[in-house]
């Protein structure tokens, strides 16, 4: 399959501490790419680079071959990723059905009309309506985001990234912080994303990951540790003693 | 669990949006008594005229914080700007049609406000603070050091306003002068509210939310920022212009620190981000100055700043609960028959 | 020429103390104080009743303007201030403007709004030549007693307890409470000797600035500018700001006075627009 996102030696730095060293990262079309690592490897900081958020200070970042590293934030989303965030960065006082039409105006070339209402563009009401149905978001969406149950407001956040038709979402620990009645909802949403969006996701979760990735690359210290299939990774020793320190019997 | 058809939630949705910016019974009851004191207060309209200038000037005010969430001590200095514009295009004749001068007027304060707007973007609360504060200072000693053109101290004198559209003649009871600013007032009043409830003015409130989010969904910020913050400049020219065509006369005071944080005060005190809470807080402000000067015209200013260390301990949010009720009649009245759909829905009708 | 750069280093040490306490308040409490020049004017206003009206000597007023302004202080800060710290920036702008507006109309009231002069000692009047050029005798007593506070906090800072318990807090509120250092109490003796030295700066400063009741409002930029551009992480940047500000602006209304008042602006503007978190360090507002 061809490569729809990839890093080119991808450093940052701050100060003296090194939070990503020389990755270079290559995610599939189509695929689910789990990457792992313990806490404080880079992970997130990886995404912060991917999405523009952070500037690397060595490398390039390629999507779909085009090169994306000069480009802001929001200019990357316009291309086509999208992303969730680990803790929920949502518009508190907006209700999910303003928050999505927020979202899809914005991807419809209608964010700046300023004499039209919100959803008499073509087409805006089917999309809002389609991403409250994906994500079980149609009884609610007519209550303020600040009010919502945790899951919900998970659920949101993920049809908030998905809202703009990404070629590439990467999902930032999407089931962090959801209690366990709310977690079914939200593994079932990402299973049944469509095929041709292809996912990069973090997790600490290792039965999501397991269930839900085809590739995983393990993240340690700012590198990039083991790459493989799952089945490959979950038997490599070092990636256990990687994750439990030294080996066990000391 | 059966869910709506699709059709059903989809009509759910467009109601809801279409909700959002339909007029209330409430708001339409507002312009009416409006309009009515046009002919049944005529020999309050100098002052009425005064309130629905603050007003539009603190509807200004709450375009950049109301909306999207920008603190400013220096709106004086797009309201001086107007001012100045209007008294000096009449006293050395160069366009002596009023609405023609205002429009001139606002379009030079809203020049200003897109040149100082880079400003604004960068930096935190603090730093907004200071670059509004600043600019307006500036303008202030701008207009002191060219005493010559701008009367300084003393005032722009030997304002002459001709009648508008030349035919209404300005008259010494305000009377015409009234209607004009009311006019204006209201024609400002409705391109806001529909800006407001356009996909643009919705992402306003998610750049003033969470600007973080606002960018990772594809909003370029900075450019918003500065869309508003330009468009909140040329509302505050206006109202400038309107004082002094109707006052004809302007002096340094409408470039003043006073100035700016009166506007502040009067926004807080109808509330941020319905569009009204600058109306409001107009005739509220307007009546309290009228009471209290009589009690006491000359420390008038200290009751300004108890009133705001009260409102600020006893809690903004506590003071717009009071006014909550009112609010959400004005905003979201037309819920009721979306809300039955919904509950219908669930129940599997 | 050197007089020049005397007087504006002696303004730059005056508005360093006035507004270091500003500083410190901005960075460890995160709050936004603007009514802080009130502390600076009612330390001039102690000092023209204790002077011109009682008769103390001028050595004793300074220390005694400190010292009532500092009261003044703790009382508002444990009476009102506290209430109003957790809440938004917005809500903070309008508490310390409203009492701005209050102390401002306030004095007006009581003293009048003319402009006050504190009667300073005869020996203090005058210049005396040094290398030609004419140093102010007052001024000259600014510079060292202002140099003698700046040294005296940069010692507090560094050399005792307390010192780097208010360095702990400022840099990170919830560690510093987590290492069982008392924040609230850190903070009312930090806000109490910031406006302790707001005021000693205030009586000292009348002279030179002149103290009537817009005393706060015509200064609050000042102050304002100097935090800015200072950074809150520490003294120098204050310090230094402060310089240049004095500096710059004496300078300007000299060699260019009709544009003069617009240098500290134009100073704001291009420190903004190059540097926003400040010239020397972070300001700490988040």
């Amino acid at each position: 399959m061809p490569i729809v996102l990839e890093t080119v030696a991808l450093d940052r730095h701050f100060g003296g501490i090194i939070a990503t060293n020389q990755v270079s990262l290559r995610v599939e079309k189509g695929a689910r790419h789990a990457l792992i690592g313990p806490n404080g490897a880079g992970k997130t900081t990886l995404i912060n680079l991917l999405t523009g958020v952070l500037r690397p200070s060595a490398g390039r970042i390629m999507l779909d071959g085009q090169d994306i590293t000069p480009l802001e934030p929001h200019q990357r989303v316009r291309l086509g990723i999208a992303r969730t965030f680990q803790i929920n960065q949502l518009f508190a006082d907006l209700t999910p059905l303003e928050t999505l039409g927020l979202a899809v105006s914005e991807r419809l070339g209608s964010g700046t009309d300023w004499w039209r209402l919100v959803g008499t563009k073509a087409g805006v009401v089917d999309e809002i309506v389609s991403l409250l149905e994906r994500f079980g978001l149609t009884d609610v969406m007519d209550e303020r985001t600040a009010v919502l149950p945790y899951g919900k407001q998970r659920l949101l956040e993920i049809a908030l990234a998905f809202a703009c038709k990404p070629r590439v979402l990467l999902l930032d620990e999407p089931a962090a912080g959801v209690p366990e009645a709310e977690r079914h909802e939200i593994l079932a949403t990402i299973e049944a994303l469509p095929k041709d969006v292809t996912v990069l996701l973090i997790e600490h979760d290792m039965d999501i990951v397991f269930s839900f990735a085809d590739r995983i690359s393990v993240l340690v210290n700012g590198e990039l540790f083991v790459e493989g299939a799952p089945d490959d990774v979950a038997r490599d020793p070092r990636v256990k003693a990687v994750y439990l320190g030294e080996s066990l019997d000391g | 669990m059966t869910h709506p058809l699709p059709a059903q939630v989809t009509a759910q949705v467009a109601a809801r949006l279409a909700a959002r910016a339909r007029w209330s019974p409430l708001e339409i009851a507002f312009w009416l008594a409006v309009v009515a004191t046009v002919f049944f207060l005529p020999s309050r309209h100098l002052i009425l005229t005064e309130t629905a200038i603050l007003g539009l000037f603190a509807l200004s005010l709450d375009l950049i914080l109301g909306y999207a969430g920008i603190i400013s001590l220096g709106q004086a200095a797009f309201f001086g700007v107007g001012a100045y514009t209007a008294g000096l295009l009449a006293k050395y004749g160069l366009i002596t049609e009023p609405v023609l001068a205002l429009l001139v007027s606002g379009a030079l304060a809203t020049v200003v406000g897109f040149i100082t707007s880079f400003l604004v973007l960068r930096g935190s609360d603090l730093t907004r603070l200071m670059v509004t504060l600043g600019i307006a200072l500036m303008l202030r000693e701008i207009a002191n050091k060219f005493a010559g053109i701008t009367g300084g101290a003393d005032g722009l004198q030997g304002v002459d306003i001709s009648p508008v559209l030349g035919l209404f003649r300005f008259d010494l009871y305000g009377h015409t002068a009234y209607i004009y600013a009311l006019t204006v007032l209201f024609l400002l009043f409705l391109l806001a509210r529909r800006i407001v409830n356009s996909p643009f003015g919705l992402s306003l409130l998610s750049l003033k939310g969470n600007p973080l989010r606002a960018s990772a969904i594809g909003i370029a910020v900075n450019w918003r920022l500065v869309a508003v913050y330009t468009l909140s400049a040329a509302y505050a020219g206006i109202a400038g212009a309107l004082l002094t065509q109707t006052t004809a006369f302007t002096s340094l005071d409408v470039l003043s620190f006073d100035r700016s944080a009166d506007v502040l005060l009067v926004l807080i005190i109808g509330g941020t981000g319905y569009l009204y809470g600058g109306l409001i807080g107009a005739v509220i402000f307007k009546l309290m100055q009228d009471w209290l000067a009589n009690i006491t015209p000359q420390y008038w200013q200290f009751w300004i700043g108890l009133l705001l260390v009260i409102i600020v301990l006893v809690g903004r949010d506590r003071i717009s609960n009071w006014t909550a009720p009112i609010r959400r009649l004005t905003a979201r009245l037309a819920r009721q028959p979306v809300a039955d759909v919904s509950a219908a829905a669930r129940k599997g009708l | 020429m050197l007089t020049i750069l005397f007087d504006g280093i002696a303004y730059g040490m005056l508005l360093f103390v006035l507004a270091c306490g500003l500083a410190v308040t901005l960075g460890l409490m995160n709050f936004v104080n603007l009514a802080h020049g009130a502390f600076a004017m009612a330390g001039g206003y102690i000092t023209v009743v204790l002077v011109n009206k009682l008769g103390f000597p001028f050595a004793l007023g300074l220390p005694l303007a400190f010292a009532f302004t500092a009261v003044i202080g703790i009382v508002l800060e444990r009476t009102l201030y506290v209430h109003v710290y957790r809440k938004s920036h917005l809500d903070q702008v309008l508490f310390s403007i409203g009492l701005v507006f209050m102390s401002v109309a306030a004095v007006d009231y009581v003293m009048g709004s003319s402009q006050q002069f504190v009667q300073i000692p005869d020996a203090l009047h005058g210049q005396f030549n040094l290398f030609g050029a004419g140093i102010g005798k007052y001024r000259l007593l600014i510079i060292v007693v202002c140099g003698a506070l700046t040294l005296a906090l940069q010692a507090i800072l560094t050399k005792t307890r307390f010192g780097s318990r208010l360095r702990a807090a400022v840099d990170d509120q919830r560690v510093a409470r987590g290492l069982g250092i008392n924040v609230g109490v850190v903070f009312a003796v930090t806000f109490a000797f910031g406006s302790g030295l707001a005021g000693l700066g205030g009586a000292l400063g009348a002279e030179i600035l002149g103290l009537d009741p817009t005393f706060p409002l015509k200064y609050m930029i000042y102050f304002l500018i100097v935090v800015t551009v200072g950074g809150t992480a520490s003294i120098t940047g204050p310090f230094l700001a402060s310089i240049l500000l004095g500096l710059g602006d004496v300078l300007g209304k000299y060699y260019v006075p009709t544009l003069g008042a617009f240098v500290i602006y134009t100073i704001m503007i291009v420190v903004l627009i190059w540097r926003p978190q400040g010239l020397f360090g972070r300001v700490t507002v988040r």
